[in-house]
């Protein structure tokens, strides 16, 4: 294995300290199931995390707590200063700021691209239309497809719609992303584009939290990977240590069959 | 083989290929038959039967038409006309069409229903094509209750203190909107309006009347009949029993238990009961039931039957259009912070909806069809009219006329319905074009 050392954005380490997510002692159960153990996790402002791990290991059923689709069942989760309980108000307050893109895009079928971006503004935010049609122009554009603005998603490739749905979440200027396999979904050819956009969302300082299993992702544009396994953080680290030096044996095991061959 | 040299695996294309036009389709009437009928031995048969079968069938009927009378008092005049020949005695429906349409409505204020039919498309044009401007739907929402004010007649001011009750509600709603939350300003605007309607509306409607007197003669419920009777229970059966289906589909899936028991329960039980039993509760069981010096309009009780029962069937096909949404809908809704009404008011409904066309529009055809079931409760739909026509000295005996006119007039509106929904749905239709 070759090791690419590229340049990183320095934005991260200038960031302030804030916090953006703090999870601590976090477990949850499917019925009897125990998927989430003891997760602790801290992600400051501006830092952009991945998350890696086998599959049935925990990473999409995390992430899903941080904007409560799922509810865990003990411990904390407070995501920009409010911690998530069962109040409606709270739940609603942290989803309006935390944006989050699908494995499976779930774009709204019968709306068109515009109206996909400008929905939930108008809606939740209240903003007018015309003030909510520029920021989704201004959207489609950072993200390469305005031209597709007035079609609907069924008429778009699966890359360009997985950016249409990184150019929605974005439209509610949300203050943190999450990933959940955004390009395990997509033909190799199209998931330069949305790892492309991606990167630069990340340059811009962007608070990410991805699940996927771009290991060249992690390495450009990662602060930290946080590796799970059985429900739990096994190992994190920062990714030029975390990918040449891997500390527990199942993360060994786990690089080396998904950089392997 | 001497050209085995020319074949190399090698290939690099160097001029690419332009697009070009498909190829051109053969046209013509024979091409066409001999695609469509006579493909194959099996289709070859098939064509020779359909042929003898229109010939045996249909072709002997066309002399009843065409030597049809269309003038005549009675069926023996009918027949002397015909002279032995084969021949409809149409000259039933000359004399009687109006009946079949209206009623026992009195023949002086026909103007009335008819103003009704008219209203009636400008209010449902709106709805059901919505790149009409949207103004019409002033038209729409004043509907209701210009109906029930032209066909019942009466002072105008009672329809217009029961209008008055849906007005005081939503400012009542609005006004504790702002200061409390929850479900509680829904409930305000309820009380309100029930409030008005028990105890306010009567007096003062009765006070309006007697200052400033307007009104159209009353029309009791009795004299409605035939056609009008199937549009006005259906109509009301159709536009009331989509948005109870809807909250019943919801509450059947929702997650608090006594709401799901109830709407399972509700849906239950229609669905395992008959519609004419529904009808005869409606008709003879409810007066005891009820207060002795409350009244409650036979027509009215009619379409709330209807509309229950309507609205379990419509719950059953909305829930399977809900059942057929993928879970990432929901999560990507919730995911951008909208609210669960939100939610299923912007995403979750127009997709289930439209899922849910065809058997939306079963449904409606068969509650159409079903309005004519008030036959045996006493109120003359257009079926309880033939029989009443049939029963008169003149046209004794006259049988096919009748029925036919009338299985075409609701042939007529059920095709129109079923048209519409195809229309609709390829218009819905977003995956390509
Ligand atoms: N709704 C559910 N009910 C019961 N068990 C579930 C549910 N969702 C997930 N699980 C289980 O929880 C475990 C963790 O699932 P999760 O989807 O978080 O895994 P993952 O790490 O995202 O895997 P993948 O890489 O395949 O997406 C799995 O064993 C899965 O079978
Ligand atoms: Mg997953």
């Amino acid at each position: 294995m070759t090791v690419v050392t590229e340049a990183k954005p320095t934005s991260a380490k200038s960031a302030s300290d804030e916090i953006a997510v703090e999870i601590i002692n976090m477990n949850k159960w499917y019925g009897t199931f125990h998927v989430l153990r003891d997760i602790d996790l801290t992600v400051r402002r501006g830092e952009r995390i991945v998350i890696a791990g086998p599959s049935g290991s925990g990473k999409s059923t995390m992430i899903r707590c941080i904007n409560r689709l799922e509810e865990h069942q003990s411990g904390k989760i407070i995501v920009d200063g409010t911690e998530l309980t069962s109040d409606l108000k709270n739940i609603d307050k942290i989803r309006s700021e935390v944006g989050m893109c699908f494995q499976h895009f779930n774009l709204f079928p019968h709306l068109t691209i515009l109206e996909n971006c400008t929905l939930a503004p108008m809606h939740v935010r209240g903003i007018p239309k015309k003030e909510a049609e520029a920021t989704a122009m201004h959207f489609l554009e950072k993200v390469k497809i305005p031209d597709q603005a007035l079609k609907y998603p069924g008429m778009l490739s699966g890359g360009q719609q997985q950016r249409v749905a990184i150019a929605r979440s974005l439209c509610m200027r949300p203050r943190i992303m999450l990933f959940d396999e955004p390009t395990s979904a997509l033909d190799p050819e199209m998931i330069k584009e949305v790892l492309d956009t991606m990167v630069e969302l990340a340059e811009e300082g962007m608070t990410m939290l991805c699940v996927t299993h771009e290991m060249g992702f992690a390495r450009q544009v990662a602060d930290r990977v946080i590796f799970m396994d059985q429900g739990q953080i096994v190992e994190q680290n920062e990714p030029e240590e975390f990918f040449n030096n891997p500390r527990s044996e199942r993360t060994k095991l786990f690089l080396s069959q998904i950089l392997g061959h | 083989m001497s050209n085995l040299d020319a074949e190399t695996v090698q290939f690099v294309r160097e001029t690419m290929i332009p697009p070009s036009a498909p190829p051109g389709r053969e046209t013509g009437a024979v091409k066409w038959m001999r695609e469509n009928l006579f493909s194959s031995w099996f289709n070859v048969i098939m064509t020779l039967l359909a042929i003898w079968f229109i010939w045996h069938f249909f072709v002997p009927m066309i002399p009843w038409f065409v030597n049809g009378v269309w003038n005549a008092d009675s069926l023996r005049e009918c027949r002397e006309i015909l002279d032995g020949r084969t021949g409809g005695c149409f000259a039933v429906l000359s004399e009687r069409w109006k009946q079949l349409l209206f009623g026992f409505y009195p023949q002086t204020e026909y103007w009335r229903p008819i103003l009704m039919f008219i209203w009636l498309a400008v209010a449902a044009a709106p709805i059901m094509f919505d790149n009409l401007p949207r103004k019409l739907l002033i038209a729409t929402a004043i509907y209701p209750f210009a109906m029930v004010w032209l066909i019942w007649g009466g002072s105008i001011w009672g329809v217009l203190s029961v209008a008055a009750g849906f007005g005081l509600g939503y400012v009542a709603f609005k006004f504790a909107d702002r200061k409390l939350e929850g479900l509680i300003p829904l409930l305000v605007g309820l009380a309100v309006a029930v409030v008005w309607w028990l105890f306010l509306r009567g007096p003062v409607a009765g006070g309006l009347q007697s200052i400033l007197p307007f009104g159209l003669p009353s029309v009791g419920s009795r004299e409605l009949g035939g056609f009008l009777i199937c549009l006005i229970i259906g109509v009301s059966g159709i536009a009331l029993s989509l948005p109870i289906g809807i909250i019943l589909a919801l509450g059947r899936i929702s997650n608090l238990p006594l709401v799901k028991m109830i709407c399972v329960g509700f849906i239950e039980f229609i669905r395992g009961v008959p519609l004419i039993t529904l009808l005869f509760v409606a008709s003879l069981l409810l007066n005891y039931f009820l207060p002795p010096k409350v009244t409650f309009d036979l027509v009215l009780r009619v379409i709330v039957m209807v509309t229950l029962f309507s609205s379990a069937y419509l719950a059953e096909v909305i829930r399977g259009g809900l059942a057929a949404l993928p879970k990432g809908q929901y999560e990507a809704a919730d995911a951008l912070g909208l609210s669960y009404w939100q939610a299923q008011r912007l995403i979750i409904m127009p997709q289930a909806l439209k899922i849910s066309i065809p058997g939306i529009v079963n449904s409606f055809i068969g509650l159409f069809m079903d309005t004519s079931l008030v036959m045996f409760i006493g109120i003359f739909d257009m079926l309880g009219l033939a029989k009443a026509i049939r029963a008169n000295t003149a046209w004794i005996g006259i049988y096919w006329e009748l029925y036919i006119f009338i299985g075409l007039v609701f042939w007529v509106c059920c095709f129109g319905m079923s048209q519409y929904s195809q229309w609709l749905e390829r218009k819905l239709r977003t995956d390509h074009h």
